[in-house]
């Protein structure tokens, strides 16, 4: 049963992010107020950890259990969705306080109003694949 | 024990949040949390509406107990890893969010005057959750990615696109730190 290690994985990170504050808005509006480095260092340190597996995994073309390169998505190029799409991510973001992940965590941990902003989020995502073809990419 | 029931440091969390992005490679599958909005809205019919939503969800199935093995954790976290959990938020943050109006910053772990339920429904906290809900869902799936695809994932792997999200994020927050929040708990709280 592999589903067993991703539901272990998703539990370290549950209690890694709620332990680290990094699903609290008051948290995220410090970030945005450059005001504190925490979140910058949990971010800044999690980047330097994953390029370092990434520069190890691609020198010694380690590969994964289906014998693929072990290495994050590659993106195509181009800007205007990366650039349209991460700024209105970032609207919300400092509207909830939260990105995908810890909306989930926090309507858990017991902040259950935001079972509300799962659902909204669900039909951003859904107006998102309606007007798809009208955006530009 | 008490180690583990204080907050704990960004120099613990910022490289076990990386260690999830290399638990999940060295399984062969990818760190994406926002990807599960669009595997959730396919296994609820969406397919129906937009052909972005058709497709076999079940090779995202792994994701969703990923975030549901999140939820138990936070669950845990919260309720059985810490004694009355608040967030010490930096003092020039507290005395700011006071004088707009939040003076649970310090106290609480989250802002009490817009995320409980009495917030929600009267002190404007649904304009911030249902309109950031949307917001969050939208732009995350329209930039293919949120903070662990692209910030976490994506800078790992030196990949423009993602510096180009991640500055993305940041403009919209800033937007909304310091130009939106302000005004809003101005009007909402010193009436």
């Amino acid at each position: 049963m592999k589903f067993i290690s991703y539901l272990l994985i998703g539990i370290v990170f549950g209690i890694v992010l709620t332990k680290g504050e990094v699903i609290s808005w008051f948290r995220i509006i410090e970030m945005f107020r450059f005001e504190s480095f925490h979140m910058y260092g949990v971010i800044g340190s999690a980047v330097l950890v994953g390029a370092c597996f990434v520069f190890l995994a691609k020198n010694f073309q380690w590969k994964g259990p289906d014998n693929e390169p072990l290495r994050p998505m590659l993106y195509d190029k181009g800007w205007i969705r990366y650039l349209a799409g991460g700024t209105i991510f970032g609207l919300g973001w400092a509207m909830t306080g939260a990105c995908p992940g810890p909306l989930f965590i926090n309507a858990s941990a017991g902040f259950t109003v935001f079972y509300v902003a799962i659902a909204a989020a669900l039909l951003g995502t859904l107006i998102y694949g309606m007007v798809k073809k009208y955006l530009p990419e | 024990m008490d180690l583990i029931k204080q907050p704990w440091p960004w120099y613990i969390v910022g490289p076990l949040i990386g260690l999830t992005m290399v638990a999940l490679l060295l399984n062969g599958k990818r760190f994406g949390v926002s990807r599960n909005l669009k595997t959730i809205c396919t296994i609820a019919g969406a397919g129906s509406l937009s052909d972005y939503f058709k497709g076999d969800w079940k090779k995202q199935a792994w994701n969703l107990v990923f975030i549901l093995g999140s939820m138990i954790g936070g669950y845990i976290a919260f309720n059985y890893m810490s004694d009355d959990p608040y967030v010490m938020v930096s003092e020039k943050t507290e005395a700011w969010l006071s004088s707009v109006g939040i003076e649970s910053a310090g106290t609480a772990y989250q802002p009490d005057e817009i995320f409980s339920w009495h917030g929600f429904a009267s002190n404007g906290g649904w304009v911030l959750l249902i309109i950031g809900g949307l917001l969050v869902g939208f732009g995350t799936r329209y930039a293919q990615g949120c903070t662990s695809g692209h910030a976490i994932s994506g800078l790992s792997n030196f990949q423009l696109p993602s510096l180009i999200a991640v500055i993305g994020f940041f403009a919209g927050g800033l937007i909304i730190t310091w130009l939106v929040l302000p005004w809003m708990f101005t009007w909402l709280f010193s009436a």
